[in-house]
């Protein structure tokens, strides 16, 4: 069964679903669609250094988010530039440092196109374990840090007064989302992991009422998206990346719609 | 626990910002069934202190020496984004696993058990406080630390909320912090006062604090006479919404 690509890149695709539903939830909820969209940039530099070096392209990518994640984090430290200055500085220069050394690795054909919105036909079934055991694992951490990192997102100094060790668990989270770049930039591709992240948490916080429950409705939003998209992709021949997210974005205008009728009784 | 039930200490701490010292010079001591109060104008360093005690903050220098772990946490400001869904039970649970019954029970302590499964984001100032203090005091701590408790409640709910809160700390027999620039609590409440302005003014008993003249000067004699005197007797006592319930 898994011998037919659609398959192999539905088993794929439904993996990283469930893996950025709780992810993104926790990313909309720290507002940090920006730091996940760095993160997501730099992945390029990651694919670029995996081909030159013949490494394992999640592995690359991972190790290349995290190192950001943490420079981020020391240049806070040192300087006073908003939050959002910082990761666009880092973003697009470590796009553009991927871009040039491409550039010197002239050898190599890349599919950039397939680098920056996924490619449906690549899914290979070392990539399907590679999502369903790295996606284990990430789920299995999250859960464990779960009750430190949900009270340090709803406020950091009631969840550090009460003993959660909030500094520890946000290191954490950081590496997680760094993971999950790592996993997904070969369906998604670099340019649209954000989305996939945030739309269908977004889509979900219109229309559940508690943490939890939004966290699984979000996952059931990711993996509609990813089954409705691929298949559209298959019928109309696009990319496999941006059908998914025109898919997430569908699914979030309907979820407006009951948010949209409450109004209007209450009117 | 250590003798005389010493919960926390802090000795001659400070918390540096460049360019200046937020607070310096800090010596307190919080015991098991002792309120200890701070108060002092607004920027006079209360909320740092407070931070200071629950280990949030880092002295620059002196030293934070704490014999408990069981903190709970009123903190004065806490903003909860509209895309964070959360019912007052799973605020409730945020830093510790409690049963529903805990969690009614605590509630219904501060009058407002009622709310149990509405959304944080419609809850009123007053009852959001009053849901703040409840979560805090379900966790049964040995230290309790209150950045003014009672902003956004109205006058009644504020005398109900410093009598609920003097219960807490006879029947937990635990300690309080209490951060507060309202003197009529602290005269008929307090164990210690200590008035903060940048460093300690004045410390000691309410009776004898009121007539320290470092006090009389950062409060005005105007105003500490007449607050620090209202006593605010009612022959009933109102539910959090409205009712007359005696």
């Amino acid at each position: 069964m898994l011998d037919d690509f659609f398959t192999r890149a539905l088993v794929a695709g439904i993996g990283i679903a469930i893996i950025t539903g709780p992810l993104g939830c926790l990313v909309i909820w720290r507002r940090l669609s920006y730091f996940g969209d760095t993160l997501a940039h730099s992945a390029l530099l990651g694919v670029t250094l995996a081909y030159a070096f013949s490494l394992n392209i999640a592995f690359s990518v991972f190790v290349i988010s995290a190192v950001i994640a943490l420079l981020l984090l020391n240049l806070q430290k040192r300087t006073r530039l908003a939050g959002d200055s910082l990761l666009g500085l880092l973003a697009h220069s470590t796009l553009a440092i991927g871009l040039v050394l491409m550039g010197f690795l002239s050898s190599i054909r890349f599919d950039i196109m397939g680098l920056l919105f996924g490619d449906i036909l690549a899914v290979t079934l070392q990539d399907i374990a590679l999502v369903w055991i790295g996606g284990f694992i990430i789920l299995g951490i999250l859960y464990f840090i779960w009750k430190s990192l949900f009270s340090a997102t709803v406020n950091y100094d009631l969840a550090s007064a009460e003993g959660m060790k909030p500094n520890i668990y946000n290191m954490i989270f950081t590496l997680l989302l760094a993971g999950v770049i790592a996993l997904s930039i070969k369906m998604i591709g670099t340019l649209l992991i954000t989305g996939l992240l945030i739309i269908p948490a977004a889509a979900s916080r219109n229309i559940t009422n508690n943490p939890k429950q939004m966290v699984f409705v979000a996952i059931l939003i990711g993996i509609l998206s990813v089954t409705i998209g691929l298949f559209t992709s298959l019928e109309l021949n696009t990319s496999s990346g941006p059908s998914i997210i025109v898919i997430a974005l569908i699914l979030f205008v309907i979820s407006l719609i009951p948010l949209e009728l409450r109004g209007k009784l209450q009117k | 626990m250590s003798k005389d039930n010493l919960l926390v200490s802090l000795e001659n701490a400070g918390i540096y910002k460049s360019p200046k010292w937020l607070i310096r010079g800090v010596s307190l001591e919080v015991k098991s069934g002792q309120i200890v109060t701070l108060i002092g104008p607004n920027g006079s360093g209360k909320t740092t202190t407070a931070k200071m005690v629950l280990n949030i903050l880092e002295p620059d220098e002196g030293s934070l020496k704490r014999y408990t772990n069981k903190i709970a946490y009123v903190p004065q400001k806490i903003n909860i984004d509209w895309t964070m869904p959360l019912r007052v039970v799973d605020f409730m649970r945020l830093t510790n696993n409690l049963s529903n019954n805990e969690i009614i029970e605590s509630l219904n302590q501060t009058g407002v058990e009622k709310l149990f499964k509405e959304q944080i984001h419609g809850l009123s100032g007053g009852e959001f406080q009053r849901v703040l203090l409840a979560r805090a005091i379900a966790k049964k701590p040995e230290l309790l630390v209150l950045d003014e408790p009672v902003q956004g409640v109205d006058f009644n709910g504020e005398i109900d909320l410093y009598n609920i809160i003097k219960n807490i700390s006879a029947n937990l027999n635990c300690g309080i912090l209490l951060v507060s620039h309202d003197l009529h609590f602290v005269m008929s409440a307090t164990d210690h006062v200590i008035c903060l302005n940048g460093h300690i003014c004045c410390s000691g008993k309410p009776s004898s604090v009121i007539k320290d003249k470092a006090y009389i000067e950062l409060f005005g004699e105007h105003r500490s006479k007449t607050l620090t005197y209202y006593q605010h007797d009612h022959d009933h006592t109102h539910a959090s919404d409205g009712s007359v319930s005696s």
